[in-house]
């Protein structure tokens, strides 16, 4: 069982931030997060892209906005459970919280600071009748384990970085690696591209583009493919695997059955106070919450972030008494015994 | 300002006739989530930046676009349910010569 002060529910840049202010309180941070990395969606959609309304960057990439607050909060020793999935939610009797993931994993806290964005990120399944038949043989929508292709043969689809990436990647493990996408033209940056076509001239990659997946075939376990080429052609291709890498979307999922009032695919909070759901010692901030004149804004989330954690203090110390200092004044103490201080004036006499 | 006239067919078949101001520098799935066409979180996740495809929509009647960019086009051939007449609605900003506009909302995926 892990356990922590305060369980952040999503590690995008508002739960990033959380860290921060929790430890600036001397309260310790867990953070559960679907994706395999931080970063939420600036770093699954789109990390290349620039921000502008972060104060004081004029400009930042949505990556090195989620590099800055990993670095910011690292003294912290936040605690990560990555590519799982916030599953169920359990209130003890002494009102502190066990929240369980997909895989398992349980976690034990105080406060639970929602911190969801638009949901976790599943991926996105394509529209073929009988694929959820073989999601458990044959079908993989996310590669776990390579080793389970080895020298089997595989039909990756998509155009994005993924699918690039991951058919480069197996053509040393399968015996056959094909790869389907609608277009000729593939998203991934260009290195990769330039190797798909490399390993394509070489006999390494079967590239069937422009082409769709339509059917998949098979009894007990994946045995191949039917492949419209050319929008016009059939082909059947042999296969024990076929692997449809089209991203991820968001989708609230389990947390929209933990008794939380949910309004508009979000969670409704006391915006008045401390951002609070009608659970207490349950709090929802960033995109994920809602209330009158709520803004999806990254800078938001911040605000609102600070304010949910001195409420948590209150509720973790009610009998505390603690009063909010300036970092410049108090500086920033580490869990890891590192200091930051802002260094004293020198103070020289005039003879 | 003058408005314009959309004929937005919704998710579920429903027609939605809706005035939309031309000086706001909207595009059309902006307008869809004004309006609240759709579950707020199931259109423009990515925030309109051709990166997600939640708002792809299908063009009903024969009023001239902006050309697609290749970022639209390359996310469109990695989405689903895609039509000859299928744009990203984010991609597509709101102008006077769209008055009239017929669409129609692409299933969730």
């Amino acid at each position: 069982m892990i356990k922590t002060d305060i369980l952040i529910i999503g590690a995008g840049p508002t739960g990033l931030f959380t860290v921060f202010e929790a430890g600036l309180l001397k309260l310790k941070c867990h953070l559960i997060d679907a994706l395999p990395q931080p970063g939420g969606q600036c770093s699954e959609i789109y990390p290349k892209k620039p921000i502008y309304d972060i104060p004081a960057y004029p400009e930042i990439l949505a990556g090195d906005l989620t590099e800055k607050l990993l670095e910011q909060i690292a003294s912290f020793q936040p605690g990560f459970t990555l590519g799982e999935r916030a599953e169920t939610i359990e209130k003890l009797e002494d009102d502190t919280f066990i929240v369980t993931t997909n895989k398992g994993t349980k976690h034990h806290a105080p406060v639970i600071a929602i911190a969801g964005g638009l949901g976790s990120f599943e991926p996105r399944k394509p529209p073929i009748p009988n694929i959820a038949e073989f999601e458990n043989s044959g079908v993989e929508y996310i590669i776990r384990d390579p080793e389970i292709y080895r020298n089997k043969k595989v039909v990756i689809a998509g155009g994005g970085d993924s699918a690039l990436d991951w058919a480069i990647f197996l053509t040393n493990v399968a015996s056959e690696v094909s790869l389907v996408h609608r277009r000729n033209e593939f998203r991934g940056a260009l290195d990769s591209v330039e190797k798909v076509q490399e390993l394509k001239n070489t006999g390494k990659i079967k590239l069937i583009t422009p082409a769709e997946v339509k059917e998949i075939h098979g009894k007990d376990h994946l045995t191949g493919v039917s492949i419209i080429l050319n929008k016009n052609e059939t082909i059947h291709l042999e296969a024990d695997h076929f692997i449809p890498l089209f991203g991820l979307s968001p989708k609230l999922g389990p947390i929209g059955n933990w008794g939380l009032e949910i309004e508009k695919n979000a969670i409704k909070v006391n915006n008045a106070l401390d951002y609070q759901t009608n659970i207490p010692g349950i709090y929802a901030i960033g995109d994920v919450n809602t209330y009158p004149g709520k803004l999806k804004l990254i800078l938001c989330g911040f605000h609102e972030a600070t304010l949910m954690c001195q409420s948590a203090y209150k509720r973790i110390y009610p009998n505390k008494k603690y009063v909010m200092k300036y970092t410049t004044v108090g500086g920033v103490e580490g869990f890891d015994g590192t200091k930051k201080e802002a260094p004293k004036a020198v103070v020289k006499k005039i003879e | 300002m003058t408005d314009i006239t959309i004929k937005i067919t919704d998710r579920n078949g429903a027609l939605h006739e809706v005035l939309v101001p031309t000086d706001m520098a909207m595009n059309i799935m902006e307008v869809i989530r004004s309006y609240e066409l759709v579950p707020e979180g199931t259109i423009g996740v990515c925030g309109g930046m051709a990166m997600c495809a939640s708002c792809q929509c299908y063009i009903k009647s024969d009023h001239e676009l902006p050309e697609m960019g290749s970022d639209e086009d390359l996310m469109l051939a990695e989405a689903f349910y895609v039509e000859d007449n299928s744009r990203l609605s984010c991609q597509i900003p709101i102008t006077v010569k769209l008055n009239g506009l017929e669409i129609e909302l692409a299933p969730e995926s």
